[in-house]
């Protein structure tokens, strides 16, 4: 099995614990794993991605555009920006809370999330819209937005790994006092 | 990681020394030897690169195997130890890690360090994947050892920041190599000229013989061409190999030079590749290092091959190279059908999101304190290297310039010295104040500038992932040691005002820059306010009343801070981003905003 899987969001949104958590699961089933992450500069509240490619054969980390098998984006206008990397048959889960950029709140450009989410459900045919701000408060912790979104990964059937798989990776990397929320985010988002 | 094999294999290879300034994309090496070392490897992070290279060169004197990170501008910081240290040469082997960073992503140029190698003369290393990062650092300690010459391993973004699996020594497999310590010997190591004359000429003999020994190094290769019977070859290196691995992979492929050691260039490897082909496309990023070398043989064999790469316009000159950029260049090149994503339909406007302060940064507070002070005059303020740097972006507007390290003061000085109308702000971090901001101050106070000097002083190196630093009190080794105080330097130079203010203490800190930038001569604050990441705040948020809220968006247009938004019209404060240091309620006309306030 190969997957190549994009994550796309702000920094500070906690996209690196997400693509770390899938490469531990993964290389835990003893498959081999290339990652590429955003460091630097655009970590603070700039565009990053993750890139994470699994299976044999792999040349560098970087994913060509029309290659991914998944993109999980942790906002609308970054699962846009980035579906350009997506195959025509690959399936995208995206949070449908926007992070508005100041440049836009002072009025020096336009953001207009919603056009992002129609503009998706045109081109993805695999698209799963998770209601961000209700799954938080249902879960009860704002902190988990990672975990959903991997939940959700799960349930699209790319992911190529199972529910337990990153349970294990999370206990690996989390203090146990984290687990019970995460597990809960990752149920709830995996439905 | 790429940088943590790279520092696993420093320590397999039994390195007793490590040194660096932090600096994207090199930091986590470092880090890595700090974490992962045995406790007879000493690791410190220095107050520079050239402080770090010249500390390194004393102890490889003394035997020590060591090793030096940075990142490619650091290396112009270590280019005065470095160009001599090749004069002179080592004993215990000495590697610098250069990370380049095409892009670039998050730097200043887009210079590449296997042009710096040719220029030094010292021998170049250019690993393409984790795994051979891994091992040419090692490699790269038995070739330093060899030839006594400090050698270069010069990683670029996509292997520092790229993970792989790979496998990796245990401790007990680690080389044990122990110091054979100091020994005087003035005739190698004090550089006179004549010692420079008598080296410079052994060092070119050494080269050419390098470059015989690397046609044979395995790392540097010819792929032979699989399904393909054209006459036309590829020359690639680092990153660009895998992607022309990946652009190509199920289709027919060209023979393939992948080269390694772009200094001193595999010329006889080189020759035998070129022999029977028509042309060659160089893909490289950074400089056509590759393309040049072969330009250089094709004239100097006479080989009636025409090289293409970035001189002719086939590769792009700047930026980085991509999956999708090598595949369109090989399509075009080789005529081998290679299949582009099909466009997609046109988006709708992206959000545009250049890098901000986070919210609650103190820079925020100090910035806007300094704007508000000198609201009406005519003002210069000069930035400098750093999570600073990010005042220059909206509504902020509060870096004119930024150059390199420590430039900002004596930029400041010049500005002032040829407009003294306009008034100059000098505006640099605590960590950039110690790698090269000294020297500026000296240089200002002793020629006499008329200008304000701005500390921002966050306790840690935040930009690159909080290193600790003279000021800090601690080591990378672990110790707590005595801090260097800002404040006691300043005096100490000559400065006689010298204010420590709590930016986020806004009114006063305002009052402060008002007082301070009216005086005359070199005068400076220290607006001193911990790095919100790092030292998590505790105090409560702040909350809008959105019945007092008139709406009139002040406090996002002034502040800018991403914690505040618009909801219906009125201003919101996004509770999981606020860390309550009460800015907006300082800016709110209304006194809308409430809750707030760090602990004073």
């Amino acid at each position: 099995m190969s997957k190549n899987i994009v994550l796309a969001g702000v920094g500070g949104q906690g996209t690196i614990l997400a693509s770390k958590l899938i490469s531990a699961a993964a290389m835990k089933r003893g498959m081999e794993v290339e990652t590429a992450e955003t460091i630097g500069m655009a970590q603070r509240g700039g565009s990053v991605f993750s890139d994470i490619k699994i299976g044999d054969d792999i040349n560098g980390p970087l994913i060509g555009r029309g290659q991914a098998d998944l993109l999980i984006a942790f906002e609308p206008g970054e699962a846009v920006r980035q579906l350009p990397f997506l195959k025509k048959e690959g399936a995208c889960v995206v949070s449908s809370r926007p992070v508005e950029p100041v440049s836009s709140l002072i009025g020096m450009s336009s953001y207009d999330p919603a056009a992002h989410i129609d503009y998706l459900r045109k081109e993805v045919r695999n698209l799963t819209v998770i209601d961000t701000d209700r799954a938080l408060s249902e879960i009860g912790s704002s902190k988990v937005l990672n975990v959903l979104l991997l939940g959700a990964a799960l349930a699209s059937g790319e992911l190529g790994l199972s529910a337990e798989d990153i349970v294990m990776a999370l206990h690996e990397r989390l203090p146990e006092k984290l687990w019970e929320i995460n597990e809960r985010a990752l149920n709830y988002g995996n439905k | 990681m790429g940088n943590e094999a790279i520092a696993l294999g420093a320590l397999a290879a039994g390195v007793n020394v490590a040194a660096g300034y932090p600096g994207t994309p090199s930091t986590e090496i470092l880090e890595t030897i700090a974490k992962r070392r045995t406790t007879d490897v000493y690791v410190e992070w220095s107050v520079n690169e050239k402080a770090g290279l010249e500390m390194a060169a004393g102890a490889s004197i003394s035997g020590a195997r060591c090793l030096v990170t940075m990142k490619q501008v650091g290396l112009n910081v270590a280019s005065d130890p470095l160009m001599s240290l090749e004069y002179i040469g080592v004993e215990g082997g000495l590697v610098l890690v250069v990370a380049d960073d095409p892009g670039p992503i998050s730097s200043q140029t887009e210079q590449d360090t296997r042009t710096f190698g040719m220029y030094s003369k010292v021998p170049v290393l250019d690993p393409s994947s984790v795994s051979e990062a891994y091992h040419m650092v090692q490699e790269a300690f038995e070739l330093s050892e060899r030839y006594k010459t400090p050698v270069i391993l010069r990683p670029t973004t996509r292997i520092d920041h790229g993970y792989e699996s790979i496998e990796i020594a245990d401790h007990e497999e680690y080389k044990n190599n122990s110091p054979a310590g100091y020994e005087k010997d003035p005739s190698r190591w004090v550089i006179f000229p004549r010692l420079s004359f008598k080296n410079h000429a052994l060092i070119e003999k050494r080269n050419e013989k390098l470059s015989k020994e690397f046609s044979r190094y395995s790392r540097n290769f010819i792929r032979p061409a699989d399904g393909y019977d054209g006459r036309k070859a590829i020359a690639t290196n680092g990153i660009s190999y895998s992607y022309t691995l990946d652009a190509l992979s199920g289709n027919a492929c060209p023979e393939i030079l992948r080269v390694a050691t772009p200094f001193p260039f595999p010329e006889e490897l080189a020759v035998s590749f070129l022999k029977d082909k028509d042309e060659v496309l160089c893909i490289e990023e950074l400089d056509p290092v590759i393309e040049r070398a072969l330009i250089h043989v094709c004239g100097k064999y006479h080989l009636d091959v025409r090289i293409r790469g970035k001189l002719t316009g086939d590769i792009a000159r700047s930026g980085e190279n991509s999956v999708d950029s090598v595949k369109e260049a090989v399509s075009g090149f080789t005529g081998i059908g290679l299949t582009a994503a099909s466009e997609p339909v046109a988006p709708p406007d992206l959000p545009v999101r250049p890098p901000v302060l986070c919210a609650g940064c103190p820079h925020r507070a100090s910035f806007l304190a300094v704007k508000k002070a000198m609201e009406g005059q005519k003002c210069a303020y000069c930035g400098d290297i750093g999570c600073y740097t990010l005042g220059n972006a909206h509504p902020l507007d509060m870096t004119d310039t930024c150059l390199c390290m420590g430039a900002g003061i004596n930029m400041a000085q010049g500005i002032n010295r040829v407009d003294p109308e306009t008034k100059t702000f000098a505006f640099v971090g605590d960590s950039t104040f110690f790698a090269s901001g000294i020297t500026g101050v000296i240089n200002a106070f002793y020629n006499q500038a008329d200008m304000t000097l701005i500390v921002l002083d966050n306790s840690t190196t935040a930009m690159t992932g909080h290193q600790p630093h003279p000021g800090t009190g601690q080591t990378l080794m672990g110790d707590v040691v005595e801090k260097v105080s800002i404040e006691r330097v300043l005096k100490a130079i000559g400065l006689t005002t010298v204010v420590t203010a709590d930016p986020l203490c806004f009114d006063q800190a305002v009052e402060t820059v008002r007082r301070v930038a009216s005086e005359k001569g070199v005068k400076a604050i220290i607006f001193k306010s911990p790095c919100i990441v790092r030292f998590k705040p505790t105090s409560p948020k702040s909350s809008v009343d959105s019945d007092k809220c008139i709406g009139c968006r002040k406090c996002i247009n002034e502040a800018g801070c991403p914690a505040l938004i618009i909801k219906d019209t009125k201003a919101f404060i996004d509770p999981s981003l606020c860390t309550g240091c009460a800015l907006c309620e300082a800016i709110c006309p209304v006194g809308a905003i409430s809750g707030g306030g760090h602990n004073e």
